[in-house]
């Protein structure tokens, strides 16, 4: 049976346009807030990557430390990342729904245990920013067995014969990070270059879906949109920021956003 | 299973294939990104440590630019004052810029250059780190940054003038606690951004595998000078020996013991417990912290039940940091080396001691050291021999100093 990652994308596919991925965080502003942000982004966002924060992330830009600041200062854990999908998933079965974190949450939550949760909740993919291959081989694999997408990320400086390997494991999705930075660094490389190394990644193996992510903003994404999938998120984190700053609603901003964000790439 | 440590073999070199020290410490947990520029170092470091004339080069800056060896002297007046153990000290802080941090940085620089990198950047707490990353770039020719945390910009002053004198740039950092931790993760996401042109050097025997080993193979260079030492002193390792070093990150300590492991001699680490009415504290193995992952190594971590790192308190910058050398978390394991922790005040006590007796001005993070010396010698017979490391120099901790004491003289 095919995945609901692998359907979205065979769904775009027909459609002729990319699968747009957003990111926010869960428990940015509130627990609360980031539900209903999820449930109003998902007319557009045909998949929904939800981070579970971290106090020391080694990877990430100002705008996700600001939103995984957020969430922790309002007191969210893993059980409640959890009942927000679970919520989620309530009305909007059919949507995947990616988590995103580093790796020690899980460690210390017992990597059974939290694969158990991602299952009951209804989670259809996981990233782990910093469990790269080959030490995820074994993870990846729990993962397999439950039927939840493992995704492998690639880089501008991952070499051709890693390439290979990681895209022979890889599952529905793989993540492919534009360039050298942080999460929502200003893009610094021309979506040409950008699109050049994902053709590279694809003629490995063109049925596999590769997404673009990093940087993306309204202003470069229809640039990218020959891509398989674009994902956005220091975007959204930055929108939670400032609709809290000019005490706007960041719902209503955020949907706002992510539809302006869609029509640019259809 | 027991852990066990294997004989003949450098502590850096017994980890597995995932560069995991008994199964369980270090490895990489990082980004991809990281993951090229981190091999290429990694085979960097395993050609260069083998070819003579990259040794011969380090050896000569060490001698010569670093100043090597550092003394190593016998503190009389405190041995006679509390009665019991000799106690010595190797005196690091006579190093050229005053700490143990030299010798990481020296070697840093040299494979920068042969890295063909223009650019470093690293971490840095009390500012030693940072102040000898600084030094040993203006040496070299590199362009130098270092990112420090906002609260010991402030705290550790003497050392911030003398990176902005070496030329480097500091980066303040204002996330979390403003401290060391927040530091290394800072530099660590700068080099995700810039690995192409810049090589990171990490401060401590933390981090990636590959900068646990560098900075230990660095600071090897203490113990090295020290076991000729103690032959010239004693004709032999005396047999009731104790090397007793603070651990923060546990740089200096993993280069005091180095040279000894495979001996009889008794490893001591002292983590800073922080002060007396506080619940907080920087000492995950004495205080039974669980395995987590922080700054790309597993390792005994202060953290919450979800694996959020948990905050630390120190009246030294130095050892304010959640996390511990998985080297040491391994020495740990294995009981080959016993960890403790003292206070605030019992650090600040020791330095008072120690610099009102002896010649020397050791820093908050070797009075540490110097605080369970003071509290074990007076129990142990008088053929037992004490030695301490006195990593670093008190100047930079003057402010502190003179703020808790009310006076600060050098």
């Amino acid at each position: 049976m095919k995945s609901k990652i692998a359907l979205t994308f065979d769904k775009c596919k027909k459609a002729k346009r990319p699968a747009l991925i957003t990111y926010t965080v869960a428990g940015d502003n509130t627990k609360n807030n980031s539900l209903k942000i999820l449930n109003k982004i998902s007319k557009h966002a045909d998949i929904l990557e939800l981070g579970f924060p971290h106090n020391t992330p080694i990877a990430d830009g100002g705008q996700i430390q600001g939103s995984s600041h957020r969430a922790l200062k309002n007191g969210i854990k893993l059980k409640d990342v959890f009942q927000i999908v679970k919520k989620f998933k309530k009305n909007n079965p059919s949507k995947p729904i990616i988590l995103m974190g580093y790796f020690n949450l899980i460690y210390q939550n017992g990597e059974d245990s939290f694969l158990k949760s991602c299952k009951s909740s209804g989670v259809d993919g996981i990233i782990i920013v910093d469990l790269p291959y080959p030490e995820n081989k074994i993870f990846a694999n729990k993962c397999k067995k439950k039927s939840i997408n493992f995704i492998q990320l690639l880089s501008p400086t991952t070499s051709k014969e890693r390439m290979k390997k990681i895209v022979k494991d890889s599952h529905d999705m793989i993540y492919y990070i534009s360039m050298l930075s942080t999460t929502g660094g200003k893009l610094k490389v021309s979506p040409k270059k950008i699109l050049k190394n994902y053709n590279i990644i694809k003629r490995v193996n063109p049925r596999k879906n590769l997404v673009i992510g990093f940087g993306i903003t309204d202003k470069s994404i229809s640039a990218l949109k020959s891509a398989d999938g674009l994902v956005v998120g220091s975007m959204l984190c930055k929108t939670i920021t400032n609709s809290l700053k000019m005490r706007q609603n960041p719902v209503t901003n955020l949907d706002k956003v992510v539809y302006s964000l869609k029509r640019k790439i259809i | 299973m027991s852990l066990k440590i294997k004989k003949n073999t450098p502590l850096i070199d017994q980890h597995d294939n995932n560069f995991m020290y008994g199964g369980k410490f270090g490895g990489n947990f990082i980004p991809e990104t990281l993951k090229k520029p981190i091999d290429d170092l990694t085979k960097l470091f395993a050609r260069l440590r083998k070819d003579k004339k990259f040794l011969r080069e380090r050896d000569h800056y060490f001698t010569s630019y670093v100043g090597a060896p550092t003394p190593f002297i016998k503190l009389e007046n405190l041995s006679d004052n509390l009665g019991g153990a000799q106690i010595y000290a190797k005196v690091v802080s006579e190093a050229n810029g005053g700490a143990h941090k030299i010798y990481n940085a020296t070697v840093h620089c040299l494979i920068a250059k042969k890295a063909g990198k223009k650019y470093v950047v690293g971490d840095t707490g009390a500012g030693y780190a940072g102040k000898m990353l600084s030094m040993a770039a203006k040496k070299f020719g590199l362009k130098c940054k270092i990112f420090m945390g906002a609260k010991d910009i402030t705290r550790q002053r003497p050392n911030v003038e003398a990176i902005r004198k070496n030329g480097a740039t500091i980066v303040p950092v204002t996330t979390g606690s403003q401290t060391l931790v927040d530091a290394v993760s800072e530099c660590m996401r700068y080099w995700v951004s810039n690995c192409d042109t810049t090589h990171m050097c990490v401060g401590s025997t933390v981090g990636p595998n590959i900068f646990i080993k560098i900075c230990a193979w660095s600071t090897a260079q203490i113990s090295r000078e020290l076991i000729k030492q103690v032959f010239e002193e004693f004709g032999k390792i005396p047999k009731n020996l104790k090397l007793i070093n603070c651990v923060g990150g546990g740089s200096s300590a993993a280069g005091f013991w180095n040279e000894f492991m495979d001996t009889h001699a008794e490893f001591i680490g002292v983590e800073a417990g922080g002060p007396k009415n506080s619940k907080l504290h920087a000492a995950p193995l004495t205080n039974g912290s669980k395995i987590g992952i922080l700054h790309g190594a597993a390792q005994y971590v202060i953290q919450d039940k979800e694996g959020q790192i948990g905050s630390t308190e120190s009246i030294s910058a130095g050892l304010d940091y959640p996390g511990i050398s998985p080297l040491h978390c391994f020495l740990k394991d294995t009981k080959r080396a016993k960890y403790t922790s003292a206070s605030d005040e019992d650090a600040l006590k020791a330095y008072q001691l120690v610099s009102k007796l002896e010649n020397i001005s050791p820093s908050l993070e070797p009075s540490h050291a110097f605080a369970e010396a003071i509290r074990i010698a007076p129990k142990l017979k008088s053929s037992e021999v004490i030695i301490v490391n006195s990593c670093g120099d008190s100047l930079k901790d003057k402010d502190i100093i003179k703020q808790k004491l009310g006076y600060y003289t050098r």
